[in-house]
């Protein structure tokens, strides 16, 4: 069992449809579970099907979608870091991880989950899980957590293998399912074409969805 | 926000002309583009919190439409507007969204910074 688990994301949603399920099944055990999420993702595109959020209402709507999020992964604790969406590659990358650094030192983690630099197509992802490695190796290895990570680009699987870590996570299917769905802003157009799949199980969706994989963080890859 | 008006729009630029106002402008096909077609390319541009004074600005077009502000020494463009607001703040909010809600363009102006 962990003894406390840290979600480090740069926006909010980046955790729904591919760690969610893990974050639910940890907080069912009773671990505690710290969400550090970096922006709010005030450049988000997405406004809602029909839209009704603003370039200017976005980060406010986004913000209480999280906070929702939360609440159905069983979050209690979650540091909204302040950064700005898009922006965080440019930001110097050892104030990111000074911040981080605190969050770890203050919580002590067996456990972070973040994006694997490099392979995780866009740039916030990227930036951000660099900060997150960076701060974590300030820690003797002794003291260091292990680093989950995850990867989506095209040559992930070229470079770093298959996923090590292949989480099965249909037993709280539901609850992920309304986790992503708190994302209304971000997710409506998903279910829009997921609801018919759902009720039909679709099995690529429904396998998709139910299968959560991690790469173990090996290092730099460049 | 709502279809644009143009004569609506009109008016609420002209009530930011010849003053120092705030600009936001963005544009962008998304940081996924080129991840789901390899054909593409994630174009994408934002100003956040320009500070300008315009002694033009006028909407064009039939639908959507474009909005040009002349400043001292050149141009704030933009094409693809759609949709429009004053929001609680009294900014002026235009965008551009595609068929499925998504935002494509921006451009918005505040007399207070954003």
């Amino acid at each position: 069992m962990e003894k406390h688990v840290l979600i480090a994301f740069p926006h909010p949603d980046d955790e729904a449809f591919g760690v969610a399920g893990t974050i639910i099944q940890q907080t069912q055990a009773g671990v505690p579970v710290t969400y550090a999420c970096g922006t709010l993702g005030e450049m988000g595109r997405n406004m809602g099907q029909p839209f009704f959020a603003t370039r200017e209402s976005l980060p406010e709507i986004r913000k209480k979608e999280l906070q929702d999020a939360c609440r159905v992964m069983g979050i209690q604790d979650l540091r909204m870091m302040g950064l700005r969406d898009k922006t965080v590659e440019f930001e110097n990358e050892d104030e990111i991880a000074d911040k981080i650094f605190a969050i770890i030192e203050e919580i002590q983690p067996s456990l972070v989950i973040t994006f694997y630099p490099g392979f995780s197509v866009h740039p916030d992802h990227d930036a951000f899980g660099a900060a997150v490695i960076n701060a974590v190796m300030r820690l003797p290895d002794a003291e260091r957590p292990r680093i989950h990570c995850k990867a989506f680009s095209k040559d992930c699987e070229k470079v770093l293998g298959k996923p090590d870590i292949v989480t099965d996570v249909s037993e709280v299917f539901r609850r992920k399912l309304d986790t992503i769905r708190a994302h209304k802003s971000q997710t409506e157009a998903n279910f829009k074409k997921w609801d018919e799949q759902l009720v039909s199980e679709d099995p690529e969706l429904i396998n998709w969805l139910a299968k959560e994989t991690f790469w173990t963080y090996q290092g730099k890859k460049d | 926000m709502e279809a644009i008006s143009k004569p609506q729009v009109q008016a609420a630029l002209d009530r930011f002309l010849n003053q120092e106002v705030y600009l936001h402008l963005e544009t962008t096909n998304g940081a996924y583009s080129a991840f789901n077609d390899d054909n593409m390319l994630s174009v994408g541009a934002y100003i956040r919190n320009g500070k300008i004074k315009y002694s033009i600005g006028k909407i064009t077009g039939a639908g959507p439409y474009r909005v040009g502000l002349k400043i001292d020494l050149g141009w704030v463009y933009a094409e693809g507007l759609t949709d429009w607001e004053i929001d609680d703040k009294g900014r002026l909010l235009l965008a551009g969204h595609h068929a499925d809600g998504k935002i494509a363009a921006a451009l918005e102006l505040s007399h207070e910074p954003f």
